[in-house]
C-alpha cells in the first residue's frame, strides 16, 4: 500500500502543475496515468504542435511544455505510476483506498482527478465479432511478437504503428497490410519500404479495403475485407492486428458516484471539489459555469484544488497563504533556500 | 447563417441555423445534437466529430487540409464521404448542408 497525502489521476499539464502546488504547500502526492509517459494530450495528441497561449511563454510545443513542467516539479520527487488506470475507490474512515489496473494500492487523504477527456484506450474495429477474438488472436497492441512467427497476420491501419509492425513482422511471418486509402499517415520512408516489400512479394498490401468480417471458432481463421467498390476478398489469417490510434474513454470514473454531465465532472469553483468530499476534479474533465478548456485554466484550478486538499491531509494544521518569493518554507521545499 | 441538417443514429432529423464562422461541429455541440463527441475541441486531433456528408455537397465544401485524411483513418467506419465536422466552417455557401452522424465515434 502506497501511503501519501494526495493521489493525482492524470499526468497531463494540469496534473503536473497541481503536483507543484501541492509540493509548495507541503503536501506529498503521487500520480497515476494510463499512458506510458507524462504529458497527457500534449504528448499523445500534439507533441510537436506549438501552443501559443501559455502565460509568459510566447510559444512552446506540447513536448516542451511537458518537459518544463517535469523540471518544475523535480524538487518534490513526485512518484509516477504509469501504464496504470485507477479502477476502484473505497472510503475507509476518513481516508481513500484506491486500486489500479496493475493492482497498485494507495491510501490517501484526497484524490484529484485531472483526467482530461478520460484515459487513452486503443480504438477498436467496428465489426462486432472482433470482441470475441480480442486478446487471443486479435490485438490492438503487441506485447509478445514471438507468437506471430511463421503465422499469417493481417494488419489494419495506415499510421506508423501499422507500417512499422508490417515491416518488422514481414521478416518472420506472412503479412497482409490493409488500409482504407492509397495515402498513409506514417513516415514516408516506411511507406516506401512497405511498397518495396509488396513489389518483392514479401508482404501483401491491400489499399482501399476495410474489414468486413472476421471468422473462426476459438481462433481467427479468415478475415474478409471489402474494397471501396464493394468487392470482397477473403484472406487466410491466424492473427489480426488493428492500429487506429487512441481514443479517450472516461472509464471507471463513471462509477464513483460523481455528478457527471456530458463526460465532465461537476465541481464548485471555490476549490474544485466534486459532490463527493475529498474528491476534486481539475482541467478538461471538470465543468462549472464559465469553464474554459484551456491549459491555463487547469493551472488555476489545480492551485485551488491543492489548497482544498490541505484540510483532509493535515486536519490539525492551518494553511497560511504565502508567496514563493518570500516564504522560507516554500523555498525549503523547492530546495532553493540560501 | 446557414441551415444545416444533422441526421442522428436514432433516425432523428435536427435542422438548425448555425452562425457563419462557427464549425459544423460547434453547431451540433451547442445545440445538444447527440453523437458528436469532439473530444479534442476542434484541434483535428481525435476524429470524434466525424460525419458523413450528403454526396452532392462533397464538391462544394472546402477541401481537406493536410492531416484531416490522416485523422479520418482513425475514425469509426470512415467512408468516401467522411469529413471531420470541426474542419467545416459555416458560411452562407453551406446553407442547406446535410450530414449524417455515425452510429458512434469510437
Amino acid at each position: 500500500m502506497n501511503k501519501t497525502d494526495v493521489l493525482i489521476i492524470g499526468a497531463g499539464p494540469t496534473g503536473l502543475f497541481c503536483a507543484h502546488q501541492l509540493g509548495i504547500i507541503g503536501l506529498q502526492c503521487e500520480i497515476v496515468d494510463n499512458l506510458d509517459k507524462a504529458g497527457g494530450q500534449c504528448i499523445e495528441l500534439y507533441p510537436d504542435k506549438p501552443i501559443y497561449d501559455i502565460p509568459a511563454v510566447p510559444e512552446c510545443t506540447g513536448e516542451e511544455l511537458t518537459n518544463n513542467l517535469l523540471q518544475q516539479i523535480k524538487p518534490f520527487n513526485v512518484k509516477f505510476h504509469l501504464n496504470e488506470r485507477v479502477e476502484e475507490l473505497k472510503k475507509v474512515e476518513n481516508r481513500w483506498h484506491v486500486k489500479t489496473s496493475g493492482n497498485q494500492q494507495f491510501d490517501v487523504a484526497a484524490i484529484i482527478i485531472a483526467g482530461g477527456v478520460g484515459s487513452f484506450e486503443p480504438r477498436k474495429f467496428p465489426v462486432k465479432e472482433c470482441e470475441k477474438f480480442e486478446g487471443s488472436s486479435l490485438f490492438y497492441s503487441i506485447k509478445d511478437k514471438t507468437i506471430f512467427k511463421d503465422k499469417t497476420i493481417s494488419i489494419f491501419g495506415g499510421g506508423d504503428s501499422a507500417l512499422d509492425w508490417a515491416i518488422e513482422l514481414s521478416n518472420t511471418s506472412k503479412v497482409n497490410l490493409i488500409h482504407r486509402r492509397d495515402g498513409f499517415s506514417g513516415a514516408e520512408s516506411s511507406v516506401q519500404k512497405v511498397k518495396e516489400l509488396n513489389d518483392q512479394g514479401k508482404l501483401n498490401l491491400y489499399t482501399k479495403y476495410q474489414m468486413d468480417s472476421v471468422n473462426g471458432d476459438n481462433q481467427i481463421s479468415t478475415v474478409k475485407i471489402k474494397h471501396d467498390d464493394g468487392e470482397i476478398k477473403e484472406l487466410q489469417s491466424d492473427y489480426v492486428l488493428g492500429f487506429f490510434g487512441l481514443i479517450m474513454q472516461l472509464g471507471p470514473i463513471l462509477n464513483w458516484g460523481l455528478n457527471i454531465n456530458k463526460k465532465t465532472v461537476e465541481v464548485n469553483t471555490e476549490n474544485f471539489e466534486t459532490n463527493v468530499n475529498g474528491i476534486f476534479a481539475i482541467g478538461d474533465i471538470c465543468s462549472y459555469p464559465g469553464k474554459l478548456k484551456l491549459i491555463l485554466s487547469g493551472f488555476h484550478e489545480g492551485a485551488l484544488a491543492a489548497r482544498g486538499c490541505f484540510k483532509y491531509a493535515k486536519p490539525d494544521e492551518k494553511l497560511r497563504f504565502e508567496f514563493t518569493t518570500t516564504s522560507k518554507a516554500a523555498q525549503e521545499r523547492l530546495g532553493v533556500k540560501k | 447563417m446557414a441551415k444545416i441538417t444533422y441526421y442522428t443514429h436514432d433516425s432523428k432529423t435536427h435542422t438548425i441555423h448555425v452562425q457563419n464562422g462557427l464549425t459544423v461541429m460547434e453547431g451540433a455541440v451547442q445545440n445538444d445534437i447527440p453523437g458528436i463527441d469532439a473530444d479534442c475541441g476542434g484541434g483535428m486531433a481525435c476524429a470524434t466529430c466525424h460525419v458523413y456528408v450528403k454526396e452532392d455537397w462533397l464538391d462544394k465544401l472546402p477541401t481537406k487540409e493536410d492531416g484531416e485524411e490522416d485523422m479520418l483513418d482513425m475514425a469509426y467506419e470512415p467512408k468516401q464521404n467522411s469529413r471531420l465536422s470541426c474542419q467545416l466552417i459555416v458560411s452562407d455557401e453551406l446553407d442547406g448542408l446535410e450530414v449524417t452522424i455515425p452510429e458512434k465515434q469510437a
